[in-house]
């Protein structure tokens, strides 16, 4: 027999190892990730293939989000909510409301006489600390805001709208959001919302840079990044609370849940909530991505497509939904493109043209839906933790099988 | 009260009217649901797909009424076609997998259609009888506002005549009040479900014959906003109810036309007062004004 031996000061199991293992490559990746976007925004020329990628990794990170809290939503706590459009608008526009520029009320509420606010946080805020970090720092109170005042229309609309159930639920949810909209556009509110024309001329993506000497260091793509990432963590950190194991509880048996003391409503509500900020949070950080905004927009198909991301990702996988997200916009922005101009690589194709690309996604979406109900990750989550653990099991089993082998030699 | 209706008769026939279109898309959810338990989001772009049929029928060289019969069919194959790929085999699955797949079935339409149309809009054929002008008390209107109410309130009384006097209505009746029970005693359920579809995507056709008639243009989301207005209509009336789901979209098209009537300001309004009635319902009555008791629901 051979003799083991047992390090002391290490004393581990193999799975807090591969935990630990985990966490460093995470870090490392995170770190890596961040130095590469930032080599992006300032040190790689501009070229044909960076200008398709910097704003497919934009709105992949902001859609993220907006899965990431759909599916808190309707995945960790099995409530179908369809309102998700309408949560995104109010973030937007209060983003923007909040963050144009004192002097271009005039231009953009050129039909309201300059609507009725007349300050702007980041530009109060530029006055004080400078106009860099003024902008920085405003929008990110803005953002807060937005997701504050979608948190507060979440939190009226919820008492209602909570008792229902299931499909009701999203019918109901479907419908505010399409109110939220209708009240949007409505010109007696036009001072404050602009009624139905564009809202523009607000800080965006481009106005995160700080100046250093001479040169600008730019921060455009870093910046939903960081957003995205802090609110996906603290989701994350929810979803692993008692919080998150209660809204599990709901979502696999309501009655059971009951039963065992969870506070049905109370949790509902506190998901619904949550929901809602990030949502609002994504729809801030959409309008920074877009640089206008427009109430019509925010249709109920924008809720469908985040939906189906959220289905493509896996219904109860935080990573699932970012790496669909990710997939999702990708390839509906820039490597399904071919679908739509009319040919690949000089093969022209009669059918390719214009709207194609939707009906091959489409018709992708619709077979995953049918035959692959799990998604890409199903409720798992990736991690490296994960991967670790599997490699070293298979290592571990393959090692057993060559002993067994050399045994029966 | 006689000027009022008298100034307001314009905005009153067309709600009339409206109405009567949506009750005849509201009829199929309404069936749809009170058998599958399903709310089939793809019923709105079944109706607009029927409107581009007409469309392309037409230009394609087709006489009208041959166009008629066409979209009528195609229609119907579609509807029955979606029921047995899209929500046949999740039968056993959660109804959030149904109703995702519904979505999924929608957003496919949908992008079907800006693929085929190139995203403008599509002008509508004109059927001369339809779109004949007339003259009531004043108001000027196209025929359609006065064939709608009728034509509906005719296919709705043969439809209810179909289902309680007939041995497939009994059997839809036996399926929406117990799936499993019904199953063992003897109902082809496929065969129930598939012919729900058929009349639900009848009745869409020929409410998109009278629909478009009015509206003339056919956008991609042309179907959307009907579909679900009509399937608020349906929740109002009392879903499963055929006479709630009528009653339910004659209300909602002729409140909606009041509120197009009453203020240039209100016009956006319109679309969401149907939200808001839903709601109030759902709080109010869940189960409708025609429903049954209340079974899970709220």
């Amino acid at each position: 027999m051979k003799k083991q031996t047992v390090n002391t000061k290490n004393l581990r199991t193999p799975d807090e190892i591969a935990k630990r293992q985990g966490m460093w490559l995470t870090i490392i990746c995170l770190v890596a990730l961040y130095v590469g976007l930032f080599a992006l925004d300032n040190f790689v020329k501009p070229t044909k293939f960076t200008l398709m990628l910097i704003p497919v990794l934009k709105k992949g990170a902001i859609y993220s989000l907006l899965c990431v809290s759909m599916n808190l939503l309707n995945g960790f706590t099995g409530l179908f909510s369809l309102g998700q459009a309408g949560f995104m608008l109010i973030g937007a526009y209060a983003y923007s409301i909040f963050s144009i520029p004192a002097e271009q009320h005039a231009s953009v509420y050129q039909y309201f006489d300059g609507g009725i606010i007349q300050f702007s946080i980041p530009q109060m805020l530029s006055n004080a600390i400078g106009v860099d970090a003024g902008s920085f720092f405003g929008a990110i109170i803005c953002i807060l805001i937005a997701g504050v005042f979608a948190a507060i229309f979440a939190a009226l609309i919820g008492i209602p709208v909570l008792r229902l159930k299931s499909d009701y639920l999203a019918i109901a949810t479907l419908g505010f959001a399409e109110i939220i909209r209708a009240i949007f556009q409505w010109n007696g509110l036009g001072v404050i919302t602009n009624g139905s024309n564009l809202l523009r001329k607000y800080t965006a993506f481009s106005d995160m840079k700080i100046q250093v000497g001479a040169t600008a260091l730019k921060f455009g793509t870093i910046f939903p990044f960081f957003i995205v990432m802090l609110c996906i963590l603290v989701i994350i950190l929810l979803i692993n609370s008692s919080y998150g194991r209660a809204f599990k509880a709901i979502r696999d048996d309501e009655v059971a849940a009951e039963a065992m003391g969870i506070n049905l409503f109370k949790h509902k509500m506190m998901s619904f909530i949550i929901s809602s900020f990030f949502a609002g949070v994504g729809g801030a950080l959409l309008a920074m991505f877009q640089t206008t905004v427009q109430a019509s927009a925010f249709m109920s198909s924008m809720t469908y497509e985040i939906l189906l991301i959220v289905v493509i990702g896996g219904i109860g996988s935080v990573s699932g939904s970012c790496i669909a997200a990710f997939l999702y916009i990708a390839c509906s922005e820039w490597w399904l493109r071919f679908l739509d101009s009319g040919g690949v690589g000089g093969l022209e194709v009669a059918f390719f043209r214009d709207g194609f690309r939707k009906v091959v996604f489409s018709v992708v979406i619709m077979i995953i839906v049918l035959f692959f109900s799990q998604g890409i990750m199903g409720n798992k989550e990736l991690s490296f933790a994960g991967l670790i653990r599997r490699i070293k099991a298979k290592k571990a089993s393959k090692a057993v099988k060559a002993e067994v082998g050399g045994a029966a030699e | 009260m006689v000027d009022f209706l008298h100034n307001n008769l314009q905005y009153l026939l067309s709600g009339i009217s409206v109405g009567g279109q949506y009750a005849l898309i509201a009829i199929g959810y309404t069936m749809v649901y009170g058998i599958l338990r399903l709310i089939n989001f793809a019923h709105g772009d079944v109706f607009m797909v029927a409107g581009l049929i007409m469309i392309y029928a037409v230009a394609g060289g087709l006489p009208l009424w041959a166009a008629m019969v066409l979209v009528i069919v195609l229609t119907v194959a579609l509807g029955v076609a979606i029921e047995k790929v899209a929500y046949k085999p999740l039968r056993s699955a959660p109804r959030m997998s149904v109703m995702i797949s519904a979505i999924g079935v929608s957003y496919l339409l949908q992008n079907c259609a800006l693929y085929f149309t190139g995203g403008l809009p599509r002008t509508y054929p004109v059927i001369p009888f339809l779109t004949k002008k007339v003259t009531i008390w004043g108001a000027t209107t196209k025929m359609v506002t006065i064939i709608t109410p009728i034509l509906t309130l005719v296919l709705v009384f043969v439809l209810v005549f179909l289902i309680n006097h007939t041995k497939i209505g009994m059997a839809m009746r036996a399926v929406s009040k117990d799936f499993e029970t019904s199953q063992l005693m003897g109902i082809k359920i496929n065969s129930v479900i598939s012919f729900t579809f058929v009349i639900g995507c009848f009745l869409a056709a020929v409410g998109s014959l009278l629909y478009f008639s009015n509206y003339q243009t056919v956008v991609p989301t042309s179907g959307a906003m009907p579909g679900l207005k009509a399937f608020v209509a349906a929740v109002f009336g009392g879903i499963g109810s055929i006479p709630g789901a009528v009653i339910g979209a004659f209300i909602i098209g002729i409140c909606e036309n009041i509120i197009k009537g009453v203020g240039q300001q209100w016009t956006i309004f319109s679309d969401a007062f149907t939200f808001v009635l839903l709601i109030v319902i759902l709080l109010v009555k869940p189960t409708g004004i025609f429903g049954e008791k209340a079974t899970d629901k709220v």
